[in-house]
């Protein structure tokens, strides 16, 4: 009976354990995206839409630098290029090469439209933001926040 | 021997063996009474339950405020659009995307930013970008020349490859908006780069981060032999000189 006591506590001591370390690892963590990311929210939330994700990961193992920073005339500078939807359509900034031709056309909104609402315009995982406090909104916010 | 002698060695053999026997009875079969009165008592054992509770409670308290490297922020690093904290996970085109841990299968890796070495990825000829929009085959102008810029201060002298850059980058990215191609003319300091002006247009945001990991990639000739700390000019009247 007594081992049988003895049983219980363990099991009991291994549960409580168990569920610290689960409470533990369960918390909400700030999910990082990657790395140069760009959140492009100029006229996005205004408009109803999601704000745009540019994946500079994703262009860089198909092009260079120099051929969207020289040739089409995209500045270094986040939500610095002011482009919009005619611009596109025009054949400017994204439209140069996202008309169907040599990447998937414009009707994929939700492709580039794809960030979380109210997002602001920014470099994701940057040093500078990576130093400072982040200003955007947390996909979790922590329980005792709300 | 006399009869009495013979008693003698009998009596004794007898205590011994009186005494063994009950040593061995004591050794042998433990104090089963104690054990009975242990086990049946229910009180003690609920008593034992409620400390030894306690006790796992406090040590758990412990234990989770107290964890290792708790302020060494580690984060799992290229996690698919979904799970990434920035693409809505309500957007069904989120799903589509490519996730970058497939992109970046095979390529040589890094321990910061991407996580890929990018300009060994090109040297390699695992990727191939393309220097030209739609022209595949047009390769970029790859001027090898390093240029040394002499720290003030203890850290390792600054080397610019220009080959790296080239690789990606035309002349006119960086010249001569961002840096004025003649020896001398460009004022470079850490904080200006960290502000996002000269090499941290790019560096610190999409090329790679600045980090403790990253400041030998720049800082990389070491001082001459003779080389001292300069003596600081600033005086009681001037502290900030």
């Amino acid at each position: 009976m007594a081992l049988n006591a003895q049983r219980r506590n363990l099991g009991r001591s291994a549960v409580f354990a168990m569920m610290a370390s689960l409470t533990a690892f369960a918390l909400p963590q700030v999910a990082h995206a990657e790395y140069a990311d760009v959140v492009i929210n100029n006229y996005a939330d205004a408009a109803g839409m999601r704000p745009v994700i540019f994946p500079h990961w994703f262009h860089r193992v198909r092009f260079r630098c120099k051929v969207c920073h020289a040739d089409l005339g995209f500045q270094f500078k986040a939500g610095g290029n002011k482009i919009n939807m005619a611009k596109i359509i025009d054949g400017q900034f994204c439209g140069a090469c996202h008309n169907g031709e040599i990447a998937w056309s414009v009707e994929n909104c939700g492709m580039c439209h794809s960030g979380i609402p109210g997002t602001p315009t920014h470099f994701h995982g940057s040093t500078v933001q990576r130093l400072i406090a982040p200003t955007y909104k947390a996909l979790e916010k922590p329980a005792d926040k709300k | 021997m006399s009869y009495k002698a013979h008693a003698r060695w009998l009596t004794a053999l007898v205590t011994m063996l009186i005494a063994v026997t009950a040593w061995s009875s004591e050794v042998l079969q433990p104090a089963q009474p104690a054990a009975v009165e242990w086990s049946s008592s229910t009180d003690q054992g609920s008593v034992f339950a409620a400390i030894s509770e306690s006790e796992v409670m406090h040590l758990a308290d412990v234990s989770s405020a107290n964890t290792f490297n708790q302020n060494l922020k580690k984060h799992e690093a290229n996690l698919p659009p979904p799970e990434d904290g920035i693409h809505d996970p309500n957007n069904e085109a989120t799903f589509a995307l490519q996730p970058p841990k497939v992109a970046f299968k095979g390529l040589p890796e890094s321990t910061f930013g991407n996580q890929v070495d990018w300009v060994k990825s090109i040297d390699q000829k695992a990727l191939a970008p393309r220097w030209d929009r739609v022209n595949p085959d047009e390769e970029p102008f790859v001027l090898d020349m390093d240029i040394v810029r002499p720290v003030k201060a203890s850290m390792p002298d600054v080397v610019f490859p220009h080959r790296q850059h080239t690789e990606w980058l035309a002349c006119s990215n960086c010249h001569p908006a961002i840096f004025i191609p003649q020896k001398g003319a460009n004022q470079i300091s850490m904080s200006a780069i960290l502000l996002g002006e000269k090499c941290g247009v790019c560096h610190g945001k999409v090329s790679f981060p600045i980090e403790t990991k990253t400041c030998k990639k720049c800082h990389s000739k070491p001082k001459p032999d003779d080389w001292k700390p300069p003596l600081s000019s600033a005086t009681v009247n001037n502290p900030w000189k």
